[in-house]
């Protein structure tokens, strides 16, 4: 029932076999990765929640290469991961950090095509096309630190869908941010989705956002990480925060996965680690 | 932000004023107290002439030239010697803060140097360069090094790993983010160093004139002394005194300057 986006049935876009994480330390290593595998169709718009201290941003550096892996195989287009792919983005969730207050909002947006060496008029078009994305057309001139955070998250957003991934990698984007706000981004994500078809991986703790956001929600275990089950969101395309919300299917997937990350809480990556990802329907 | 500025403008400038005023009138308070104090004789005047005569003199020397020449030989000492410091401190400090196994390698040395006050080299500067501007060199610049150096290294340091791995999955390379990243977080810290080593710089000029007696303010003051005029020992030292205010000044301007989107300043403009 639900359209999927073009190219779902194809090759996945993104495959995560059988990666294992240990961070090295002087008693010989803490393992936060045990054994993860799961695949992205190209398009999808993908949640993945877990418990705190599941490995979330463990998993999403390694994704995005910044991490080195211990084990396993990280592949996008078909090639390893084993430093920032061109075609990835990445989201932090601090904001205020990632982007650079000594830099206006537009020389943040253009700095990662200026460095891929994308002449002046064009990456100043991208800029302006990007910052029109997220609602922020007279921001270009500020500086970060003159925004809300809101606003400087739409800006950090900007600035990944200026770069033209084919991936979008968001780690907790909108933790930080009130609720009205975060309703607004949300809707944002979706919009910015449909819009440009980029396939997105969105990190959260919240159950409730991971539902109403994704087409499919993959639930982490407790540290070391495995993959704990994988839901199928098969809710209506139009999101909407009040009817959505209240939709009957949105409850029961909503304490489906909460009782999966109760469950997760007690998985420390030992009992599934070797079952096989679990797709449910609904 | 035009509104907030203003708005923070206006309703800070009676403040602004007041503060003015009083510093102004501690100047004169200051001032009187010297005079009276050496006016009714509980200072003897050989030691501290009236505060009068000081500036009468002072105001004498600034119409003349040989004043001005003194004011050029201290200052060009000044400037070449921080300029040494500052371009020295900057690239050494950006080489070890850059690599763990320099920082490691080269913080005892450090440790040990840094401590050592210039002023101990004063014999060593007298037998390589004897009364010549290099002596002020010498001394100048291994004492403001330190302050430039420290900063700088402190401040790669500081570099975000959140703006850090921002930078990276963009795909920037070490270069760029030493551009874009490393060198902007650096340089409040750079500033820093400068004002630090600017106000050192100038002590250390002064020093090696008074002690070694190269050119300059410094050994006008040790001149006035062996001639025994006292009033102008004062007036040199108002000088000196004067371009010290005047460095911080034109320190903290360049600072307020480059570093208007830092925290430590922009709060101060807007929000």
């Amino acid at each position: 029932m639900t359209p999927e986006p073009s190219g779902a049935a194809a090759r996945p876009l993104l495959v995560v076999e059988h990666l294992k994480k240990v961070y090295p330390t002087a008693t010989g290593g803490v393992e936060a990765v045990r054994d993860l595998h799961f695949s992205v169709p190209e398009g999808q718009l993908v949640c993945i929640v877990g418990p705190s201290g599941a490995g979330k941003t463990t998993l999403l550096k390694c994704i995005a290469g910044l991490l080195p892996i211990t084990s396993g195989r990280i592949e996008l287009l078909g090639e390893a991961i084993t430093a920032p792919p061109k075609a990835m983005a990445v989201v932090f969730q601090e904001y205020g950090r990632s982007l650079f207050p000594w830099m206006s909002v537009e020389a943040n947006v253009e700095l990662p095509l200026k460095s891929a060496g994308v002449s002046k008029p064009e990456r100043r078009a991208a800029a302006a096309d990007a910052l029109h994305a997220v609602g922020l057309d007279d921001a270009g001139g500020k500086y970060p630190w003159q925004l809300s955070g809101g606003m400087q998250q739409r800006v950090a957003i900007a600035r990944a869908l200026a770069y033209k991934p084919k991936v979008l990698i968001m780690d907790e984007p909108f933790a930080a941010v009130d609720a009205q706000t975060r309703a607004d981004l949300e809707d944002l994500i979706r919009v910015i989705w449909k819009q440009l078809g980029v396939t997105i991986l969105f990190v959260t703790h919240d159950i409730d956002e991971s539902v109403y956001l994704g087409e499919r929600v993959v639930v982490l275990s407790n540290s070391p990480t495995v993959v704990q089950d994988d839901v199928v969101i098969d809710l209506p395309a139009e999101r909407d925060q009040l009817t959505t919300r209240s939709h009957p299917q949105f409850a029961a997937l909503r304490s489906h996965i909460y009782e999966q990350i109760q469950r997760a809480k007690h998985n420390r990556g030992t009992e599934t680690a070797s079952t096989p990802t679990v797709l449910r329907r609904h | 932000m035009t509104t907030t500025a203003f708005g923070r403008r206006r309703s800070h400038r009676p403040n602004a004023v007041v503060n003015m005023a009083l510093g102004l009138a501690g100047i004169a308070g200051l001032l009187l107290v010297w005079e009276l104090v050496t006016r009714t004789g509980i200072i003897d005047p050989r030691f501290l002439p009236p505060a009068s005569e000081v500036l009468v003199r002072f105001a004498s020397m600034l119409r003349d030239l040989q004043f001005w020449r003194e004011v050029g030989e201290t200052m060009t000492s000044w400037a070449i010697g921080l300029a040494i410091a500052v371009v020295a401190g900057t690239i050494a400090g950006f080489a070890i803060g850059s690599s763990r196994f320099l920082e490691r390698a080269t913080r005892s040395t450090i440790e040990f140097l840094r401590p050592i006050p210039s002023v101990a080299l004063i014999p060593l500067a007298v037998l390589l360069f004897g009364t010549k501007m290099q002596s002020s060199l010498l001394l100048i610049v291994y004492a403001s090094f330190w302050q430039v150096l420290i900063q700088v290294i402190y401040g790669t340091l500081d570099v975000d790993p959140v703006a850090n791995e921002t930078a990276r999955s963009y795909r920037l390379g070490r270069l760029q983010r030493i551009r874009h990243v490393v060198w902007p977080t650096t340089l409040p810290y750079l500033i820093t160093g400068i004002r630090l080593a600017a106000s050192v710089a100038l002590i250390l000029a002064i020093t090696a004139e008074l002690i070694i007696g190269t050119p300059g303010l410094g050994k006008a003051i040790s001149d006035s002394q062996s001639g025994g005029d006292v009033v102008g020992v004062y007036a040199y030292i108002l000088a000196t005194g004067l371009i010290g205010v005047l460095v911080n000044l034109v320190a903290r301007l360049v600072e307020r300057r480059t570093l208007a989107w830092h925290t430590s300043i922009r709060s101060e403009l807007a929000l």
